[in-house]
């Protein structure tokens, strides 16, 4: 299987503090890669790497087989990004935003006047298209920097926590798309803060905390490096005390029981683990609890 | 695999023929100036209402004679330039802070072509400007006597004016760390004519203000202007007016190279 985008020992620091230290990936050609982690993890930092806008310290990285230092230019011919803070621009319409970004991509006038409307349609924006973009709402501005970046599909999609602040059906509806790149063909890497979307969309996902890989490989691998089953335990009200990890044995079980204390403990259930365990597996460290501040500033 | 392979080949972007870029961020730079009229009216009519107190309040003071339209239009047409120009200072720094212009940077393209966009345009919306002023100076009574050739060398001077500072403004623009510094910064530039010739003359200043007004920039580019539209010999000062743009220009062309590459450059 051929990488088609490889980092070796990439290293960056900003200001004094190691934000990426020694990291190795590979992403297989034509597969959609997750990189999950906390905010502060290093997702965004690899992302500025890997699209040319931020230069490592140390060790090299490939994407398409060209160096994204020796060789940005023809890095940028290959990749398509989507950051964080949703670049437009806000004093044009959506419509024009999507024909100015379009001829920057090389398309004729024409086609850039038949692709825009194309994904106008695709993004449900046809109503806002006339509209200036500052106006929109965060979910709409969203929406026109997803299809600003596929205007055009190029080999390499980089989508930086792309459903933040999406609602449910366009989160949804993102997802569709990028299952469909990925059965065309593109190698996608995005990074999330979303378990269950990396669980959904990914063939391989890395976990990523404090600027090093700690864990990689299929959500299916993943979840079986915690073993088989998890406890919960709850309180009277039915809120999750505790969730511990257990190996499917009945001895494991009863060990399990033994050091639930029974002060506010009144009811257990057994499920299968979710990635939200595997973080706590291999971390040590719970996944962040999302809040409603966070979603908007986050800047991991 | 299948037999059937219904991907389809993801190809590179092409690199862009010549002067798309540049072309497709000047149409940028224009829709935003549309997009925002009461900016560029307040560019024409500070300069404007400026011309009619000098000419009308304190033209009488000035010069009895009545003939002080005639002696302000050139200060009043530079005037005009700086706050038509001064807005590509906001222009800029907001591009950097809003970071489209790190969506350009992952592109195969020339990200810098954004500042080339903003300037273009500022030279057309300032071009128009000035044709605007020195139409209503004309309607209160501005009698110029130049030639069509000399009224081809004041707007292509003036052009050349507008290039060199505009180019300052957006190199301010990309010093200043927010849209607002921006504006604040470009505000200093703009009182530049009024320690110079454009109002009165040099010689009526006090002596410590007389040397600062003859060796700054804009003297000898509104004398030039001056004898262009009223017909007089242009004699040496041309020389030096033409020197200047082209310093500033130059050097404006180099800082903002400079500063484009530290703020949107690799880090």
């Amino acid at each position: 299987m051929t990488s088609t985008i490889t980092l070796s020992g990439v290293g960056k620091s900003f200001r004094g503090v190691r934000v990426l230290d020694g990291l190795d990936l590979a992403v297989p050609r034509g597969s959609v890669f997750a990189l999950l982690g906390p905010n502060g993890a290093g997702k965004t930092t690899i992302i500025n790497i890997l699209s040319t806008l931020v230069a490592p310290d140390a060790g090299t990285a490939i994407v398409a087989g060209f160096d994204v230092v020796r060789d940005a230019e023809e890095v940028r011919r290959r990749i398509s990004v989507t950051g964080q803070s949703a670049a437009v621009d806000e004093m044009l319409t959506g419509e024009e935003n999507l024909r100015m970004m379009a001829r920057l991509s090389g398309l004729g006038r024409v086609q850039a006047v038949e692709r825009s409307r194309e994904l106008l349609a695709q993004f449900d924006l046809e109503g806002a298209a006339r509209t200036r973009v500052g106006a929109y709402s965060g979910g709409m501005r969203r929406r026109i920097d997803l299809a600003i970046s596929l205007l055009r599909t190029p080999p390499v999609v980089f989508l930086d926590e792309p459903t933040t602040g999406l609602d449910t059906r366009s989160r949804q509806e993102l997802w569709r798309i990028i299952r469909r790149l990925a059965v065309g063909g593109a190698t996608i890497l995005l990074t999330t803060q979303y378990l269950e979307e990396a669980d959904q969309l990914a063939d391989r996902i890395a976990v990523l905390d404090h600027g090093r890989i700690v864990a990689e490989g299929t959500p299916a691998e993943l979840k079986a490096r915690i073993g088989g089953e998890v406890l919960s335990v709850h309180d009277a009200a039915g809120a999750v005390l505790r969730d511990i990890p257990i190996d499917g044995s009945i001895q494991g079980l009863r060990d399990a029981l033994a050091t639930v204390g029974t002060a506010d403990a009144t009811s257990v259930s057994l499920r299968s683990p979710s990635l939200d365990d595997v973080f706590l597996a291999v971390t040590g460290q719970p996944a962040p609890a999302r809040t409603d501040a966070e979603l908007i500033d986050s800047k991991g | 695999m299948t037999t059937t392979d219904r991907r389809p080949a993801y190809v590179p972007l092409p690199r862009l023929a010549p002067l798309v870029a540049e072309s497709t961020f000047v149409r940028r730079s224009l829709l935003h100036t549309v997009r925002t009229p009461d900016a560029l009216i307040m560019a024409i009519a500070l300069p404007v209402i400026l011309m009619l107190m000098f000419t009308f309040v304190f033209g009488g003071a000035i010069d009895p004679g009545g003939d002080y339209v005639n002696y302000v239009v050139p200060g009043i047409v530079l005037l005009c330039a700086g706050f038509g120009a001064a807005s590509v200072a906001v222009d800029v720094a907001s591009d950097i802070t809003t970071g489209i212009i790190d969506r350009f940077r992952t592109m195969p393209l020339r990200a810098s072509a954004v500042i080339t966009g903003h300037v273009v345009a500022s030279l057309a919306r300032n071009l128009v400007a000035t044709a605007i002023v020195v139409s209503v100076a004309v309607g209160v009574g501005f009698r110029p006597t130049a030639s069509p050739l000399e009224w081809l060398a004041m707007f292509a001077l003036v052009a050349l004016y507008i290039l060199a500072i505009t180019y300052l403004f957006a190199a301010i623009g990309l010093a200043a760390s927010s849209p607002e510094a921006a504006n604040g910064y470009g505000f200093v530039l703009l009182f530049l004519p009024y320690i110079s010739s454009a109002f009165v003359p040099v010689d009526t200043l006090p002596t410590w203000l007389q040397w600062i007004a003859e060796y700054q920039p804009l003297t000898p580019i509104i004398e030039t202007i001056r004898a262009l539209l009223l017909g007089a010999d242009v004699g040496p000062t041309v020389w030096a007016a033409l020197a200047w743009c082209a310093v500033i220009l130059v050097g404006a062309v180099g800082w903002t190279g400079w500063l484009f590459r530290r703020r949107a450059g690799r880090r």
